[in-house]
């Protein structure tokens, strides 16, 4: 739920990655692990809020951080951005779906259902990765 | 072993909706416009829903017919969505857009209220929805109408697809809403007494139903008061279906028998085997 107010922002916009080529390690188009990319897929978005509910959550805790940061000085989300990377490395091998609970509670989404708890939840998923190349791909040795 | 492409490998599927088929809709819905059909269109409630606040609390009523383009694909559907205990709301547009929106909302309500301990507020839900709403710029089409009484006394709120909200003493919303907001303007004054204010919405319903082709059938009405709510479906039948006055049934013996021969069909068993379905 939004919480913060407009007025205590007092920064200016915050930046959205768009949907840029997907860059591997050198530079060009990682087609063995990413498939086929083609130009105009690359350029408009298919629909007009693909782009906006991509980034939605990060949005929000732009937003919140810097809302935080203007009220209560750098220290609080600071601290706030540690405990996350600590809630987020909680999870399990990565062909299983985790649920996060950490990163949940410190987000404040633990007590609140949205369409992402409702349509295409990973947990209900028909299909899984190959445990053995996602392994290999997060371990780098792919 | 399943082998997937690997472009999942990478990527991490936060759920959600998912906008994978949107080019190829578009591309079905070109060539299908140049053949000369039309895409199936979405169930629609062209509807008429209104509230009205009044001495004690809050009136909402609704009509029952729900349209898919140009015929009633429900001619008893319900319009008056549970919230809370206290709150109800009432939702014109699309119709699964407003089921699955205001479930989410009374969801959001409960675990809300369950974390604060109070009954929900009015103006809480009003917040909720019209944030939600505003996230999605008006592609969920739901329009509607929230009531309700709460610790500060009876709310009654308009809030349009787009994110904007109104709170008024009367509202009305949906493809009738102007007939009834007509009848609204014509009879409403503040602090009536509930018979008259029923009397006020149903007058509305019907100016919808009968002046409106996108509203139709009966009348429902929900009453909300400090600690009651009267949920009445329907408050009243304006349109009931015809009776058919004579029976068009022939008779038994009106097709003569001329003649009849019986060939009896000699089956006999020859196999019998049995197969295990395979349930690993």
């Amino acid at each position: 739920m939004n919480t913060r107010g407009l007025r205590s922002q007092l920064k200016d916009s915050v930046p959205v990655t768009g949907l840029c080529p997907q860059a591997g390690p050198y530079g060009v188009q990682d087609s063995l692990r990413r498939g086929f990319s083609s130009v105009k897929n690359e350029l408009l978005p298919s629909h007009p809020l693909e782009l906006s509910e991509k980034n939605f959550q990060l949005n929000q805790d732009k937003m919140n951080f810097n809302t935080l940061r203007n009220i209560q000085g750098l220290h609080a989300p600071l601290k706030l951005q540690m405990e996350y990377r600590a809630a987020r490395q909680i999870q399990r091998l990565p062909f299983l779906p985790s649920s996060n609970l950490a990163l949940d509670t410190l987000r404040g989404t633990d007590d609140t259902i949205g369409f992402e708890d409702i349509l295409n939840d990973p947990v209900l998923s028909e299909v899984m990765g190959d445990p053995h190349i996602m392994t290999e791909y997060k371990l780098g040795v792919l | 072993r399943r082998i997937m492409a690997t472009v999942s490998v990478c990527k991490y599927y936060p759920g959600g909706f998912s906008f994978d088929n949107c080019k190829r809709n578009a591309l079905l819905e070109a060539d299908i416009s140049k053949l000369g059909f039309s895409s199936p269109a979405a169930r629609k409630t062209g509807t008429t829903i209104c509230g009205v606040v009044y001495k004690d609390g809050v009136v909402l009523g609704a009509d029952t017919r729900a349209t898919e383009g140009m015929i009633v694909a429900d001619k008893n559907c319900s319009k008056i969505h549970y919230i809370s205990p206290n709150i109800y709301c009432c939702g014109a547009g699309t119709a699964a857009d407003t089921e699955m929106t205001t479930q989410i909302i009374s969801s959001n309500l409960e675990l809300h209220s369950l974390s604060t301990g109070r009954l929900p507020r009015v103006a809480t839900a009003n917040r909720m929805l019209k944030q939600m709403l505003f996230r999605y710029q008006g592609y969920i089409g739901a329009a509607l109408v929230l009531g309700g009484v709460d610790c500060n006394g009876p709310h009654l709120y308009s809030i349009y697809p787009h994110g904007s909200t109104d709170k008024l003493p009367y509202v009305t919303m949906g493809s009738g809403s102007l007939a009834a907001m007509a009848v609204f303007e014509d009879r409403y004054r503040p602090n009536m007494e509930e018979e008259e204010a029923k009397r006020l919405v149903r007058d509305a319903i019907a100016a919808g139903i009968f002046n409106d082709l996108g509203s139709g059938s009966n009348i429902d009405l929900c009453v909300i008061t400090k600690g009651k709510v009267d949920y009445l479906r329907p408050h009243d039948v304006a349109n009931k279906k015809g009776v058919r006055t004579g029976s068009y049934r022939y008779k038994h013996g009106t097709t003569g028998v001329l003649t009849k021969t019986v060939t009896p069909l000699n089956l006999e068993v020859v196999e019998e085997s049995v197969q295990t379905m395979d349930t690993s």
